[in-house]
Parts: C-alpha cells; structure tokens; sequence
C-alpha cells in the first residue's frame, strides 16, 4: 500500500509495537543527549514524586515517528510532525513496556500534494502521546 | 520564578552543530528506525540525498542544546528541576544529512502562567552554514510553580 491521493481518509497504513526497556533509556539519553536523571536512576526520580523511571517524552515521539517514516520508506517525505506529552511512560526494571504505534490517514490535500497522518501511541491500552499528527508528501 | 519579560528574546549564541553519520546512526538505533537511508550513505545517495538522512525527531539533539542556552541561564528564572516537557513539533523545510553545519536561533514565543504553572514556548529555527532554512523545532515546557 502506498499513501496517495487516492487514498482514503481513515485508512490504517500501518500498526506496529516496540520493546522499551532500561537499556534503551539509556541508548537515547546518550544519542539525544537528554542525560535528565529522571529517565535512568530509579532513586532520583521516586525523589521527585514520580512512580519510577520514565520514558524520554522525546523517545516515545521518536519511535511513533521513526515508525512512520520506516513505513513511508523515504524519511525526507515527512514535513511536520508534532505531539502532546500527556501521559509518563513508567519504565520497569526488570522487564519492559510495549509502545503500540497506529498511523491512520487523517486527511488528504491533494492540491498541497501532502495527507496528514494521525498516529495513535499508547502502553497497556493507555494514550501517552495527544494530538499526535504527522504531515507527509504523497507518493 | 519564570521571568515574564523574556518573550521576544532571541539567542544565538550557541556554536555550530555538525551532523555526523555516527551520530545519525546512534539516534535511529535509540528510536528504532531501521530504513536503510539513515545507516547506508550508498542508499541515501540512491535516493537523492547528499549523505545519510536523520530521523524526523533528530532535529531536537540540535534544539535543546541550543535552548539551553535560554533554559538555564538563571536570569530566565526557569528552575529546571520543576520542568515537565508538555509538547513538541518540527517543521522541515529539507531533512537534516549528515555533513550538514548547521546554527541555530531560539527565539522565546511566549511565557503564560496559569494556576501555578508557567509554559514557555521556544521556537528554534535552524538554518545551513548558508544561511538556508532547514527546519523549525517548537518547544513547550510547563514550570511548575513554588505551590504546584
């Protein structure tokens, strides 16, 4: 399937999870360079009132969009992207959590030669991204 | 206490950033995103771009580093450990590749306080070493205030 101006609104393009443990807290803090401890020391962020570690809100939103642009096949294709932060994606150790990723067709400007595609991320069946939405170029 | 009267400022103060291929590839690793365009400089090429290309979200490496000039100068009164990022969004005019020199410019859009918390909004716009637009990084953050 491609994402045309034939597509329609409300088309799913593509619905995928991802594993998110500590050692990838870990990989994106040194990638992103975000080393906020609250996104890797468990004793610092019950400190400040959180329920454990937490996910980089910017992770959670770089996999939902890395996810997309993997399914565009072309990364340059995506020309906005943008997210609420509305719920902390607490991080276990042992074990992990499974963000589900779900990229719907939003709309479709034919003219503009763009559709907006609305992705919906959530853990355990709960949203944790608001009003995610990306704008992308037709095929 | 969040100082009200930075809206309008403008900092350009932080150096150059070099878009590496080490660095595009560790950040597609982190986030999970496999296409061959951000690991492959032979298939980015294939594709039509100069060098690998970044992730969507990779432009926020280049951003924070350059609002933290804003951020945490104690004059902006942002007291960090207070800081729940409440949204973000980018905008490309091209995508970032790799070889790309790129600066940055963090403008202060606008600082609201409601019932305890303060949301400053920054816009980063990032432009190449010929002073072409690449892309426009929009951050909010919500300061929790003393009684929050």
């Amino acid at each position: 399937m491609s994402l045309s101006a034939q597509t329609e609104v409300g088309t799913e393009l593509f619905s995928t999870t991802v594993a998110v443990d500590r050692a990838r807290l870990v990989r994106y803090a040194g990638a992103s360079g975000d080393f906020n401890p609250i996104h890797w020391n468990e004793r610092f962020a019950t400190e400040v009132g959180l329920p454990g570690v937490i996910a980089h809100g910017m992770l959670t939103m770089g996999i939902a969009g890395a996810a997309l642009t993997d399914w565009l096949g072309d990364p340059g294709r995506l020309v906005s992207y943008g997210c609420r932060f509305t719920r902390p994606v607490v991080v276990p150790d042992p074990g992990e959590v499974e963000v589900a990723v779900r990229g719907v067709v939003g709309a479709v400007d034919a003219e503009a030669g763009t559709a907006r595609v609305d992705l919906t991320v959530s853990v355990d069946g709960a949203t944790v991204l608001g009003k995610a939405q990306a704008h992308v170029r037709l095929a | 206490m969040v100082d009200l009267s930075r809206v309008g400022a403008v900092f350009t103060g932080t150096p150059p950033y070099t878009v590496s291929r080490a660095k595009i590839a560790e950040f597609a690793d982190a986030v999970g995103a496999t296409s061959p365009l951000h690991h492959d400089p032979d298939a980015a090429v294939a594709a039509g771009y100069p060098d690998v290309v970044a992730p969507p979200t990779f432009a926020v490496v280049i951003a924070q580093r350059a609002e933290s000039e804003y951020i945490t100068d104690p004059a902006s009164g942002i007291d960090f450990s207070r800081v729940v990022h409440a949204n973000e969004s980018f905008t490309h005019t091209r995508p970032l590749v790799a070889g790309d020199v790129v600066s940055t410019a963090v403008h202060v859009d606008a600082i609201n306080e409601r019932a305890g918390i303060t949301m400053v909004t920054t816009r980063t716009e990032i432009a190449d070493d010929g002073g072409a637009p690449v892309a426009t990084v929009v951050s909010t953050l919500a300061v929790r205030g003393e009684g929050a």
